[in-house]
């Protein structure tokens, strides 16, 4: 069927819409719809995990198969390091970055390695913008309320008061490295509201926020001169008698050999799992997220947290096939873009939070009110156009010029034409448990950024991720670099592996995967 | 890495059967999916690609390519994750450029409008020949950006390289060795660090926090029990 055939029905009911106001969900609506369409409560995706930290308790079979998984390292491989320093760092994306500033500036020697190029990771593509309660209606307090209403009343008290409260200060400490905020006339930073918050309190780039924010950051990372390894993907962390993390062993990959890192402390600041693709879904995610920095914690025995919930971003695009999974920012539905199904109909509050619009979007595809796409996927209209209609032509071009180039590329203007949407992997909830200073029950291993957990408990609110990247970057890169000074480097070893593999061979060795993944196997084997 | 082939995303049904298309990728002639992205096209030929792909969603500027169409000469560039291949399309990724990046601390500069001549002498030296623009898959003006630079119109700066992502296209081709990438995040930064107006609500809201004034409020919430906590959540709206 033609797709621009079936999307009149968007601009033929735009008027009557536009009067529309949909309610929100009663809690318990709410709880029924998610429990039925939401993937996390999909049982056939879940299994137990075998032994480890978290022995007996789900996650999808993606992870848990990853999680039970074998090191590459050999027992005998030659440990001499290649570098010494006081922090290490494990990824270049905004946690990575912010962890190695703060440790740096804090005057601890600093190494950051990184998969991929520096900043080349999440951060980059966050388009919607950070949280942070500046305006003068809101306060951290409300910050806190509704980001735990948000998770499901399960995140880390502890961890989510650090975070609200230390949001102005770095929303400073940003601005006075150059970051580019929006502003009001009276030179106020602009806010604006995202979904599930009760006051505006999304500070923004434009649509390029994590564009910003890195390009400045990454900036800083080589005007300090911060030590760099790039390229080089961490297969395992290195131990003490007393288990305590004390370095990391890389694979450089470009030539395959690998570096040995002794550091004092390891900051790990590896990202997400968007690309293990669990439950077969497309993803918003960076080439590297793969969930590495989950695999070598739990190895080490670090404890996970809500490693059963993700997030599925509401709006992945669908069409034109080349975009698929790449993420529709929220922003255009802050703004009033309306979310309509085949027959013309809205069907969920837009700013509802992001599990409940999703489910409904899987709702209303799996009921038979989807548009399928030439290639056979399913979506429902995000009406884009209706914004120039509410706020005056231009409104899109202008507000969201990222994703205006996005689509032009493939001939679509959406300042005119509705695009078509469908859940995207987007997020997870958890990772590895960590305290206020960022530091998991392994001592002097911390981790940052969205491979900690506990935070967003079972459902991030848009916006959050961004300013815990940047609080907990420099809450584990002050404490790391704190701690150098009166330290010894402790001894490097495998004791760790050792115990994992007693436990995984009295389990039988089933999982019969190397972990971690470092890329996804997206190359197609010819001939 | 690339060792199972089992979550391959390319072997989707509506790339099953697709028409195909013969491209030419750093010289080799391959059959691919019309329309299928660059990066696409580039693992169903089989290639492991490490260097060259970053964020896949065009905004990290990793994926910068080359390419040529069919019988056109005209060579042009494009972010490889954003771009449909065609049939003839002849396409090469960029290594890194080996351009030179100034060191500075932000805060610390006296002056930055000219300073910028003490960090990148070569900008006034710009020619106007284009090349720069032309080769921009963003579609800044970027020579316009460097002559703004170069005049002090920081702000004016600013706002066109919001959409740069830093992929590095316009360096190679300017005759007159400049970074125009550098130079303006140079300037953007100097723009939000020395010229924008100071957030007055921010300085506010930061001196409330550390004078307590939300203390009462926490001690009240914190001590609740889970019911309760999550009553008063329903409240706040
Ligand atoms: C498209 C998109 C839009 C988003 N929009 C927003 C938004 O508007 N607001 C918001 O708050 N949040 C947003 N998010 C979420 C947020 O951007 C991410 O959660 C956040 O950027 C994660 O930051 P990070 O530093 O923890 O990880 P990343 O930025 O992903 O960085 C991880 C780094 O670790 C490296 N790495 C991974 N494995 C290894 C390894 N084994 N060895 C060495 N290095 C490794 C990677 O290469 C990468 O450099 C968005 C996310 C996406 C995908
Ligand atoms: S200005 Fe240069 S670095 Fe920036 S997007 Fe354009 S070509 Fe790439
Ligand atoms: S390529 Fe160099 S010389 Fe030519 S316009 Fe751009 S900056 Fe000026
Ligand atoms: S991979 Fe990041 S822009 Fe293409």
């Amino acid at each position: 069927m033609d797709i621009h055939a079936l999307q009149q029905i968007v601009h033929r009911t735009r008027d009557a819409r536009r009067k529309q106001t949909i309610p929100k969900f009663s809690p318990a609506d709410r709880d029924q719809l998610i429990h039925k369409y939401h993937p996390d409560f999909r049982a056939s995706a879940y299994r137990s995990i075998r032994f480890g930290p978290n022995e007996g308790e789900k996650t999808v079979v993606e992870l848990a198969t990853l999680l039970e998984g074998d090191s590459p390292i050999h027992d005998d491989l030659d440990l001499t390091p290649q570098y010494q320093t006081d922090v290490l760092v494990i990824g270049g994306g905004g946690a990575g970055c912010a962890a190695a500033l703060h440790a740096q500036g804090a005057g601890a020697k600093t190494i950051l390695a990184t998969k991929l190029r520096l900043g080349d990771s999440n951060s980059v593509m966050a388009q919607g913008g950070m949280q942070v309660s500046v305006a003068p209606e809101d306060s951290p307090v409300t910050h806190f309320l509704d980001t735990l209403k948000g998770g499901h009343m399960e995140n880390d008290h502890a961890l989510l008061k650090v975070m609200v409260e230390e949001g102005p200060s770095i929303a400073k400490w940003l601005l006075e490295l150059g970051v580019l905020f929006d502003r009001q006339a009276d030179g106020n930073l602009h806010v604006k509201k995202g979904g599930g918050s009760s006051k505006p309190r999304l500070v923004t780039c434009s649509d390029y926020t994590g564009l910003e924010i890195m390009r400045v950051l990454k900036d800083e990372v080589l005007n300090q001169k911060i030590q760099l390894l790039e390229f080089a993907a961490a297969i395992e962390l290195l131990s003490d008698d007393s288990g305590a993390c004390t370095g990391a062993i890389f694979k450089d990959l470009d030539n395959q050999r690998h570096v040995v890192v002794a550091a004092k402390s390891v900051i790990l600041a590896t990202g997400g799992i968007g690309r293990l693709h669990i439950q077969g879904f497309p993803t918003s995610n960076h080439y590297g997220a793969t969930g590495d920095g989950l695999c070598l914690s739990y190895r080490m025995g670090a404890k996970l947290a809500h490693i059963d919930t993700f997030q599925y971003h509401p709006s992945g695009a669908v069409y034109p096939e080349q975009l698929i999974g790449a993420l529709v920012t929220e922003g255009i539905r802050s703004e009033g873009g309306q979310l309509v199904n085949a027959k013309g109909d809205r069907f969920v509050n837009e700013l509802d939070t992001r599990d409940v619009v999703s489910s409904s979007i899987i709702r209303e595809c799996e009921e038979g009110r989807g548009i399928r796409t030439m290639s056979g996927r399913v979506g429902v209209w995000l009406d884009t156009p209706i914004l120039d209609a509410e706020h005056g032509a231009g409104t899109v071009e202008k507000h969201f010029p990222a994703m205006m180039l996005q689509f032009e590329r493939f001939g679509i203007d959406i300042s005119k034409d509705p695009v078509l949407i469908y859940p995207t992997l987007h997020y997870q909830n958890g990772g590895v448990k960590i305290d206020t200073n960022s530091e998991t029950n392994v001592k002097n291993l911390f981790v940052a950024g969205e491979a900690s957990g506990g935070l967003h408990g079972r459902n991030r609110l848009m916006g959050n991720s961004l300013l815990d990247l940047m609080v907990y970057g420099k809450r584990s890169g002050l404490t790391a670099a704190g701690r150098a000074g009166s330290m010894k480097q402790g001894k490097l070893t495998l004791k760790h592996l050792e115990r994992f593999r007693a436990e995984a061979k009295q389990h039988g060795n089933v999982s019969g995967v190397i972990s971690p993944m470092i890329l996804p196997a997206y190359t197609r084997k010819v001939g | 890495m690339a060792t199972d082939d089992t979550q391959n995303v390319i072997d989707q049904p509506e790339v099953m059967k697709p028409r195909m298309a013969t491209i030419e990728i750093a010289g080799k002639k391959v059959e691919v999916p019309e329309g299928i992205t660059v990066v696409k096209a580039m693992w169903y030929a089989g290639i492991d690609v490490v260097r060259g792909i970053g964020c896949l969603g065009g905004f990290c500027g990793a994926c910068a390519t080359y390419y040529r169409t069919k019988d056109d000469p005209k060579v042009r560039t494009c972010l490889a994750c954003q771009t449909a291949v065609q049939d003839g399309m002849c396409f090469t990724m960029m290594p890194p450029f080996p351009a030179r990046k100034a060191t500075y601390e932000i805060q610390k500069l006296q002056d930055p409008k000219q300073d910028l001549f003490n960090f990148y002498p070569e900008a006034p030296l710009c020619r106007n020949c284009n090349a720069c623009t032309e080769a921009c898959p963003q579609r800044i003006d970027v020579r316009e950006g460097v002559w703004k630079a170069v005049f002090g119109d920081f702000k004016s700066v600013s706002e066109m390289f919001m959409d740069c992502v830093m992929c590095g296209m316009c360096t190679p081709v300017c005759i007159a060795d400049i970074a125009p990438n550098l130079v303006a995040l140079y300037v953007s930064r100097a723009q939000g660090a020395h010229f924008a107006e100071k957030p007055i609500g921010l300085d506010t809201r930061i001196k409330e926090i550390q004078d307590g004034r939300f203390n009462d409020e926490w001690n009240n919430i914190l001590k609740m029990s889970d019911k309760e906590l999550a009553e008063h959540c329903a409240t706040v709206r």
